[in-house]
């Protein structure tokens, strides 16, 4: 996975609902239909250096099925740095796909 | 922020392995859900999740400031590993400590002594006139080269060269309690030529310069006026009282200016007054200045040159020989430069500091050798766990950053306990050489320039020695160096060539330490237990001066009588007589002779009847003295040894014959009719040759006496000084009383003696002991190198003293060797240290033959120990190892 790549999904993953790390790795991996396979060990790195950052607010809750987990949401920061990266992140695809596809006219 | 979150990150590592656990057991239920059983489950949410300890490191890394994490881990690892090897880090430690101390304390009493500039502005320019040459003791002489009071006067109109002051050394009894205080009498230019500026109040004009004695004004040392005076503030209504009269205080000197003796001070400042009988025979005015703009040293006295006839001529001495007046004339002023003051510390301690230093120097060298060499064995029995640190991944920088740290670890600790053990050293040093009488005042400051240096050197050796084989180790293949590792049967020698070198020149330099401690000591020995021919045990020494105006002259010699009658009188007293000049204590009082073949300056001492008996002076031929011999009958002298040997060489029968004293302004031309001769007895001091003396009946003596000494024989001569003194204070308030016990002052002059003798010995011992560590050490380490050839050896049928026998002689090449480089070392450091022997030449051959089987004694235990223990080992376990 591209580097950097992570932490923009798990930004966009949290912009509907704080989660837990769980969450976060599987709603990952469904979105992508499982083509971006996140390692569920490299998450939590991630996730320390998101919140290190401000861009990502942690709280104890409780889980679906009943157990203390640590949840995670959005900063005004973070939704700032989302909307940063992910017009940066847009304007890359532009551009590869401008020069994958040369012989247009 | 970055440290906040590395000094939290304890706290995070927690909450991440929280968060981590809850990360198991939602997935872990998910599992459950998904049909896995419950035992399952939980492996597999871990599999998936990963390497958990790994995760939590590479968290703990984002938490952390890289370099200060490694360097606190290293840091910690060495403390570690140190305090596994107590052992190991203690003589390290101490060595450097020891090193780095002695010799910061020493240097800095050197500075301070020899080195330090006066706290003046542009000390460059301060320079001293002088006569060249100094006097030949002519007239009355104080310390340090003085001049008359006339020819300062005489050279203040004539110079051109320097601002000139002039400055005397006095003392005076001072405060409400009239202590004995150290004092200057100071020209009006003393303090604004120096560009010392008063720190209260104001310092004197050339009106107190004109003024006739004695001075009606003062000024206190700032530390005089702190510690006696409480600091209080000077009002025009301030004042001192000196010697009985209420002086006007008029200033105090600022804070750090001692005067210009190196080692002194002075409580209380006079003018320097015109006395009521200014006499050119008094050579007791220091007469210093500063060099004008364009003027160098040089130039002035090559000026001051010019006009010495001038200023001769015009302040001739009378009184003297023709040949003295003529001698006189030909005096040349010169000017010398002195930015350090005068001293006379520096005179007595020049080369006993210098050896000092070099003493302490060759400990650091020691110290350093054996830290080297201990750090050299540490690091090689360290290149297994190098090279597997190598093998599973460690990288070199890494490796190298941690010995390094190590070997800092060691050199900061030392440095730490070396600037305690300096601290200590100097006040022991100070201490040492103060005495009761004479208390020294010099600034120490733990001087950081040595302490550095000190410091770099021997850190510089921790880490070359600490890394050297780190380097090597990391060079090689990490396979071959743990094929190597304690595996193969023998090293070959070469692998210890280093180590071998070390331990010869340790061995070689404590041996020299080890005889120049010995020498030390013999002389301070011989000094103590040298028979100086005259008695020290249980001699009281009363000194008491009558004042000028108290006791008419013709009433002098009565009461002279009646005090030692007084004296005589007490209880315990065995015998009492007095002279002008008290043996051992210093000083000298000569006049011109003519007798015999030869004419030359002889001492003189006018003593009573039975001061031979008091001191224990035994007469060879002749007569003592006696009451028959007065004013009035014919001058008679008892003569030394040494006399009849200059002035009488080959007269057997010196009795009858006469020699015949010049003339001196109060003491007219006499010729003495020799009636006895005494052994040879030391003049002022225990050294030195005897020189001619004279001894003349007191009752003869011919000029003014303002003051009498009175040595005093008792059991218990400082029971019997306080006996006298209280007598004495009682009965005759009026009169000054000082006292000492003989002694006790003849022991206090032996200080440098002392000195050297307790730092040479105790840096003689502590370098054959590091030497000695250092050959054990070396020894231990290649025994431990050699237990498989050892396990062979002996499984083949070597008995153990075989072994031990091998070892020894092994360690007896390093001993034999260094010893004969020490022997020839020795030799020629001894040159440097001759003068200050005493009964002993520097090649002294029962000293160096202790010091060798000292050393050698030693040495073979060292070896020993760790030889018999090498050859106890058990072969089966020797050889099964690693």
């Amino acid at each position: 996975m591209l580097q950097g790549t992570l932490d923009v999904l798990i930004l966009q993953t949290l912009i509907a609902a704080p989660a837990h790390g769980h969450t976060i790795a599987h709603v990952i991996g469904h979105r992508s239909e499982d083509v971006l396979q996140v390692e569920h060990g490299s998450l939590y790195p991630a996730l320390h250096r998101l919140e290190d950052r401000g861009w990502i607010a942690a709280f104890w809750g409780t889980s679906e099925n009943n157990r203390k987990a640590r949840y995670y949401r959005l900063t005004p920061a973070g939704r700032r740095q989302l909307e940063h990266e992910t017009s940066r992140w847009d304007r890359f695809v532009r551009a590869v796909t401008q020069v994958l596809r040369p012989a247009e006219e | 922020m970055r440290l906040l979150r590395w000094l939290a990150r304890a706290r995070w590592d927690r909450e991440r392995s929280r968060e981590l656990e809850s990360y198991l057991d939602v997935e872990a239920a998910d599992n459950v859900a998904r049909g896995i059983s419950p035992a399952d489950a939980r492996d597999a949410a871990r599999r998936k999740l990963g390497n958990l300890t790994r995760i939590r490191e590479e968290i703990h890394e984002m938490n952390g400031i890289g370099w200060l994490d490694r360097f606190s881990g290293d840091l910690r690892y060495a403390a570690r590993t140190l305090r596994g090897n107590a052992g190991f880090a203690t003589v390290a430690i101490m060595s450097l400590a020891l090193g780095i101390g002695a010799n910061t304390a020493i240097f800095q009493l050197l500075d301070a002594v020899r080195l330090r500039t006066l706290p003046v502005v542009r000390p460059q320019e301060i320079v001293q006139l002088r006569i060249a040459g100094g006097n030949s003791g002519m007239g009355m002489n104080g310390p340090f080269g003085g001049l008359t009071r006339p020819q300062w006067e005489e050279i203040g109109r004539q110079q051109q060269a320097v601002d000139l002051f002039a400055w005397s050394i006095g003392g005076a009894r001072v405060g409400p309690e009239q202590r004995g205080a150290p004092a200057v009498n100071v020209s009006a230019g003393y303090f604004p030529v120096l560009g010392v500026p008063p720190w209260r109040g104001r310092f004197f004009t050339s009106a107190d310069d004109e003024a006739t004695c004695p001075a009606t004004r003062a000024v206190v040392s700032y530390d005089y006026w702190q510690r006696e005076m409480g600091g209080v503030e000077l009002t025009p209504a301030s004042r001192l009282l000196v010697d009985g009269r209420n002086l006007e205080l008029i200033g105090v000197a600022p804070p750090g200016f001692r005067g210009l003796v190196v080692g002194d001070r002075f409580d209380v400042a006079f003018p320097l007054c015109r006395p009521r009988e200014v006499r050119n025979d008094v050579f007791h005015t220091l007469v210093m200045g500063r060099l004008r703009d364009g003027w160098s040293a040089a130039r002035a006295t090559e000026h001051l040159r010019a006009i010495s006839p001038g200023i001769m001529a015009a302040t001739q001495i009378t009184g003297y020989t023709d040949a003295t007046h003529r001698q006189y004339r030909e005096f040349k002023l010169e000017a010398a430069e002195s930015p350090r003051g005068v001293s006379e510390l520096r005179e007595r301690y020049d080369t006993s500091l210098w050896l000092l230093l070099a003493i302490t120097g060759l400990v650091l060298l020691i110290a350093c050798a054996n830290i080297a060499n201990l750090m050299l064995a540490r690091a090689t029995a360290r290149e297994r766990e190098i090279a597997v640190r190598l093998a599973i991944g460690a990288s070199r920088r890494r490796l190298i950053a941690q010995l390094l740290t190590e070997s800092a670890l060691i050199a900061a600790v030392g440095a730490a306990l070396g600037v305690a053990v300096a601290a200590g050293l100097s006040r022991v040093l100070v201490a040492a050489l103060s005495s009761e009488n004479r208390q020294i005042a010099l600034t120490l400051d733990t001087d950081w320039r040595v302490f550095g240096f000190a410091t770099i050197v021997a850190a510089l050796t921790c880490v070359v020695f600490g890394l050297a084989p780190a380097f090597r180790g990391t060079r090689a293949a990490p396979v071959d160096a743990m094929k190597s590792g304690g595996r193969g049967s023998t090293d070959g020698r070469e692998r210890y060539a280093l180590q071998r070198v070390l331990v010869i020149g340790q061995i070689a330099v404590s041996l020299v330490l080890l005889v120049g401690a010995a020498l030390f000591v013999r002389s301070f020995y011989n000094l103590t237990t040298f028979d100086a021919g005259v008695r020290q045990e249980g001699i009281s020494v009363v000194f008491m001066g009558f004042g000028r105006d108290e006791v008419p002259r013709e009433r002098v010699k009565p009461l002279i009588a009646e005090l030692v009658a007084e004296v005589r009188a007490l209880p315990g007293v065995e015998n009492v007589a007095t002279t002008t000049h008290v043996p051992l204590m210093g000083g000298s009082w000569g006049h011109g002779v003519k007798a015999g073949v030869a004419d030359e300056s002889t001492r003189f001492t006018w003593v009573s009847p039975t001061y031979f008996a008091t001191v224990d002076q035994p007469l060879l031929a002749g007569r003592r003295f006696s009451e028959t011999d007065t004013p009035t009958s014919a001058p008679v002298a008892i003569v030394n040894e040494a006399f009849l040997r200059t002035f009488f060489p080959r007269q057997p029968n010196p009795l009858g014959k006469t020699l015949m004293q010049y003339a001196e302004p109060d003491y007219p031309e006499t010729v003495y009719e020799i009636v006895g001769v005494v052994k040879d007895a030391q003049y002022n001091g225990l050294r030195g040759d005897v020189p001619p003396s004279v001894l003349v009946p007191a009752s003869q003596f011919p000029a003014p006496q303002g003051g009498l000494a009175m040595l005093i024989r008792s059991a218990n001569a400082d029971a019997m000084l306080a006996t006298v003194r209280r007598h004495l204070k009682q009965a005759h308030p009026q009169f000054d009383i000082d006292g000492v016990v003989l002694q006790q002052r003849v022991r206090e002059s032996l200080v440098r003696e002392r000195l050297m003798a307790l730092l040479s010995g105790f840096f003689g011992v502590l370098a054959a002991l590091l030497a000695t560590i250092g050959l054990y050490g070396v020894i231990a380490y290649i025994m431990q190198r050699r237990r498989n050839e050892v396990g062979i050896r002996l499984a083949l049928g070597a008995q153990p003293g075989q072994i031990v026998r091998m070892v020894l002689r092994d360690a007896g090449m390093l001993v034999v060797v260094g010893v004969a480089v020490g022997t020839a070392l020795a030799v020629v450091a001894g040159r440097g240290a001759e003068t200050l022997l005493f009964g002993l030449r520097p090649t002294d051959v029962a000293t160096f033959a202790g010091a060798t089987l000292l050393l050698a004694t030693i040495a073979f235990v060292a070896s020993a120990i760790p030889a018999m223990r090498a050859a106890r080992v058990d072969p089966m376990r020797a050889l099964r190892q690693d």
